[in-house]
């Protein structure tokens, strides 16, 4: 008998049967957490595939995570300039409404999230943190919609934590922006125990109607392994909620759902 | 060089975290009387040669579709500096 890993052990390897799914990371000058985000794939039982800003060409990757850091050092607004970058004109055709069905998942974390506003994949946009500060702390999270393809694998309104840190977290958007968010279920991510940054809604992360392009401002792939993520009931550090989102798309490129 | 100048708003509803901030510290060095700040950005485009209508228009576009944000911003102003 074949011994077949299950997705999201850590043991897996490049070559394992399930280890099929190629998800680039994106790294644009000033990305600091592209080899974190490729660690996460990795943990999540994918391969992650290095994408550079400047080459147009998806590589015929499964899905894509655009990671947080400071991509132009937020020149001009968090994301605004990556978002003319040509990597991302392919990522907005396949990601986008004008793609065929099958659209391309996409994960935006943190800076990676503002691009992904700036792009126009996903509505409102983010300004400073209602109190001027950087924060970098636990946070605690309510998954509000399990549906989409990088949350597919979290029970109903499951709490989680995982580190946020940044300075632009504050979400923002208009009355009409927000109703149909709420009503259409696409908040995907709401933050828990206090707002930490002003955000409309305690609005954390949000998708888009077809569900394939998610973005939060929190960091998941801070939060995969035991020992180096947030504190919880079973030990410091011990926290590897985040890792959900990884084993989640996987699961929705091999045809899983809910 | 003829210069085009793009000025960059907030938008009014959107609260400006940075604006507030300064009105706050404002009293500190004894100006008392400004009970609100608000903080945009200018932009100065600079132009080789004529500012014919065309660029003028390129300018409006850049000023919509990259200087600013639709989604928190507006573009108060693009207008042309007077030749030096």
């Amino acid at each position: 008998m074949t011994e077949t890993p299950l997705i999201g052990d850590f043991r897996a390897e490049a070559d394992a049967p399930l280890d099929g799914a190629r998800i680039g990371v994106v790294t644009f000058p000033g990305t600091l957490d592209d080899r974190d985000a490729a660690r996460a794939v990795r943990l999540g039982g994918g391969t992650p595939v290095s994408l550079w800003h400047a080459d147009a060409s998806l590589h015929g990757v499964d899905a894509v995570v655009l990671p947080g850091g400071f991509s132009y050092g937020d020149y001009l607004r968090a994301g605004a300039i990556s978002r003319f970058a040509p990597v991302m004109e392919t990522l907005i055709k396949e990601a986008g409404a004008a793609a065929s069905s099958g659209p391309l998942p996409v994960l935006g974390i943190c800076n990676g999230f503002q691009v992904l506003t700036e792009a126009h994949l996903l509505p409102g946009s983010m300004i400073k943190n209602d109190h001027l500060k950087f924060v970098c702390k636990d946070q605690a999270l309510r998954v509000e919609n399990n549906s989409t393809a990088w949350t597919s694998q979290f029970t109903d309104d499951e709490i989680i934590s995982v580190p946020l840190k940044n300075q632009d977290g504050q979400y923002v958007a208009d009355e009409e922006t927000l109703k149909a968010l709420e009503a259409e279920g696409r908040v995907v991510f709401r933050y828990l125990g206090g707002n930490p940054n002003g955000s409309r809604n305690d609005i954390a992360g949000v998708t888009n109607e077809a569900g394939n392009v998610v973005g939060l401002m929190p960091h998941p792939e801070h939060a995969v392994e035991a020992g180096y993520g947030p504190d919880d009931s079973t030990g410091m550090r011990s926290g590897t909620d985040g890792l959900t989102l990884f084993t989640s798309v996987i699961s929705s490129l091999a045809g899983g759902s809910k | 060089m003829p210069r085009i100048i793009v000025e960059v708003m907030p938008k009014p509803e959107i609260l400006d975290p940075q604006g507030k901030a300064i009105v706050n510290a404002l009293p500190h060095l004894g100006f008392e009387e400004f009970s609100a700040v608000r903080q945009g950005k200018r932009f100065d485009l600079t132009v080789d040669g004529e500012v014919t209508e065309e660029i003028l228009e390129q300018a409006r576009k850049a000023a919509a579709e990259m200087l600013s944000n639709p989604v928190i911003e507006d573009v108060v102003d693009v207008r042309v500096e007077d030749q030096r």
